[in-house]
């Protein structure tokens, strides 16, 4: 322990490609508790690191692909789901691993996460949903608080949010949790669980960004952020028995779903093992 | 040995997919292209591959790209509102150089428009769709066994050139049947991996024909693939102006550069033309009856049938137009590919459009009256 503490460098820059180093991300964003997460999470599931693929769309949180030494895919706003549906059913031996945001996921891919989480083909996905569109300057964003505030929100959104978890786990995925960046351990948990899952997995990740959201809604600084959440999460067990009215306002920690449904590219495969008696061909375009 | 089938235009294309070595469709349902998608989630598991039907044609492509990346030959189909939604990630496609072959079976447009009728509407769609410089392919079929043979020609060009590839048909072509003959032995050209290893893998570094070999996912190259404009290794390099410059020029180049090598053109009786029609596609046929009615009344007629509309086959275009008097465009759209052969052929021709629209083909009698007007 002490020779890690005293080591010069961080456990997960051996993860990360270092001369794509300085990041840019914000001070006080969450993404880096996030990613440090899922390296504790990635190894306590004792996965093989090689054997990674990230896929990601558009937004701050689709940028950490880049920057983890694994073959990524930096794919277009949203649609980083039907990417990596391609990706996995191509070549299922891989992990392949979604990282998107509230934006990416919730808005213009809504639909693609509804039907992956329907398919229950086996990803993990890790959604930082941070309540605002970061890269573009602090709009607000389906997940957004009614009544929260972002610059094309300057009376407060009128609209009401998105509750992702429950989203996905009503369209059937295998593993649905939610944490926020105040429960790094409880994360990398649920990111072991997701990555173990033989299914669809969203963990999704409440997460600061004291840059757009704090400084829009009297959140200035990060610690102010990280209070918030302290102060309003509740754990699932306790939701449960509580009214909607004092629910209002509270974010919902825990776990959705954990069950054991048909995956997805395991039915291609059996498909092609019954009609022609082999499972599906892969790497096939350096063969035929 | 070779096997004749009477088949579907659709039917055939599913089947020069399979020949070709395509193992991945991600599809969405719409007329008229859809058998192809039906065909092929019968065929798919028949042959070791994978077939999936998606929510949108949005994410069929984005499937096939996925998949394109896995080591999968991949295709997706569809029509003109379906090609739309495809625009985004067919320029990802182009700047990620992801070798895939996209169907558009064209109808009636714009909007919903005429879903069981033909037409040639997309063809600048095909050119200019998705936002920024790039340099398309596109095949166009005038018969079923060329849907056939066109498909496989597809799968070899994007594998060739590391591009995605369009099939530009029609109705008439997808819903036709005719004899077709398949061959069993069809020339291939199967992807190439680096023969070098590891992470110093540049693979984005061009070689030969300004394409460089590509990797599949998982073979250790901790690939770095973004839509961002990107450097040789692939990381992001979105804010000096020459990185930009450099990446774009090479995506266009390695097309331009292959123009003679890439663009097909079928050149009939236009050595003596005083008129050349020209077209592509199903409005060929009609083209074809009116050369021969021409011929009959001694009129001086000759044709280009183009199988490649992009890249343009622009030294043959030029050459024609130094030959004839008048150039006939043939077409069925309000005018597409008459603006690239007027640019081409400048003054050397005087250049004409029969531009017929609503679904039915040319009628060879009013290409032969527009004839007859002008000699």
């Amino acid at each position: 322990m002490d020779s890690e503490i005293n080591s010069k460098e961080n456990p997960s820059l051996k993860y990360l490609r270092k001369d794509r180093l300085p990041h840019i991300f914000c001070g006080g964003c969450g993404n880096g508790i996030i990613l440090n997460s899922f390296f504790k999470g990635m190894e306590s599931a004792e996965m093989d690191f090689d054997n990674i693929a990230m896929v990601s769309g558009i937004g701050c949180s689709s940028r950490i692909p880049g920057y983890v030494k694994c073959d990524s895919l930096h794919t277009t706003h949203g649609r980083s789901l039907a990417f990596a549906t391609g990706l996995k059913t191509g070549n299922p031996d891989l992990d392949v691993v979604v990282f998107t945001g509230d934006g990416d996921a919730a808005a213009i891919g809504g639909n693609h996460l509804i039907h992956a989480a329907r398919r229950n083909i086996n990803l993990t996905v890790i959604c930082i949903n941070n309540n605002i569109y970061g890269m573009t300057g602090g709009q607000i964003s389906p997940t957004s608080p009614k009544g929260s505030f972002g610059s094309t929100a300057p009376y407060g959104a009128q609209d009401a949010p998105f509750k992702l978890a429950e989203l996905v786990t009503a369209a059937g995925a295998s593993y649905v949790a939610r944490w926020t960046t105040v429960n790094p351990v409880q994360l990398s948990n649920a990111i072991k669980k997701g990555l173990k899952t033989d299914g669809f997995s969203f963990i999704e990740v409440i997460s600061q960004c004291p840059t757009y959201f704090g400084r829009k809604n009297k959140l200035r600084t990060p610690v102010d952020m990280i209070r918030y959440f302290k102060d309003s999460t509740v754990v699932k067990r306790k939701a449960d028995k509580m009214t909607d009215e004092e629910l209002l306002g509270k974010i919902i920690i825990g776990e959705f779903a954990n069950n054991n449904r048909g995956e997805f590219t395991k039915g291609i495969c059996n498909l092609s093992i019954e009609e022609c008696g082999k499972p599906t061909y892969k790497k096939s375009a350096y063969k035929l | 040995m070779s096997e004749e089938f009477f088949i579907q235009g659709n039917e055939a294309c599913a089947r020069g997919a399979i020949k070709a070595g395509c193992r991945f469709f991600a599809g969405y349902p719409i007329t008229p292209s859809t058998e192809i998608a039906e065909d092929l989630s019968r065929l798919l598991p028949k042959n070791g591959g994978s077939f999936i039907q998606m929510e949108d044609e949005i994410s069929a492509i984005g499937a096939i790209i996925g998949a394109s990346w896995s080591g999968l030959k991949a295709m997706t189909s569809t029509s003109g509102p379906g090609f739309s939604l495809m625009q985004e990630n067919l320029g990802y496609a182009q700047i990620t150089e992801t070798p895939l072959v996209i169907v558009n079976v064209q109808r009636g447009g714009p909007s919903t428009g005429q879903p069981t009728m033909a037409a040639q509407g997309d063809l600048m769609q095909v050119r200019w769709g998705s936002h920024g410089d790039y340099e398309p392919i596109a095949l166009s079929p005038s018969s079923v066994q060329e849907f056939f043979d066109f498909t496989i020609e597809a799968f070899n060009l994007s594998e060739k050139y590391r591009v995605p590839v369009v099939l530009l048909a029609d109705e008439v072509i997808g819903h036709m049947r005719e004899k077709i003959v398949i061959d069993d032995n069809i020339e291939t050209i199967k992807r190439t991996a680096p023969t070098e290893k590891g992470e110093d893998f540049l693979p984005y570094k061009a070689l030969e024909n300004g394409v460089s070999k590509m990797p599949a996912f998982g073979d250790g190259y901790k690939l770095s693939i973004t839509g961002l404009t990107h450097d040789e290794r692939g990381y992001p390099a979105t804010s000096n102006p020459q990185d930009h410059q450099k990446l774009v020029k090479r995506l266009c180049n390695k097309i331009l550069e292959n123009r003679d090598e890439i663009a097909r053109v079928k050149l009939e009786q236009w050595e003596d033309a005083d008129v050349i029609l020209i077209s592509y596609g199903s409005s060929v046929r009609s083209v074809i009856e009116a050369t021969f009615k021409a011929r009959e009344e001694g009129i001086k007629v000759g044709y280009m049938k183009i199988d490649t509309p992009w890249p343009m086959p622009e030294k043959e275009v030029l050459e024609v137009s130094k030959i004839a008097n008048d150039l006939i465009v043939v077409e069925m759209n309000l005018g597409q590919m008459v603006h690239e052969v007027e640019r081409i052929a400048k003054n050397n021709a005087n250049t004409h459009l029969i531009g017929k629209i609503g679904g039915e083909l040319p009628n060879p009698d009013e290409i032969l009256s527009k004839i007859k007007e002008l000699v």
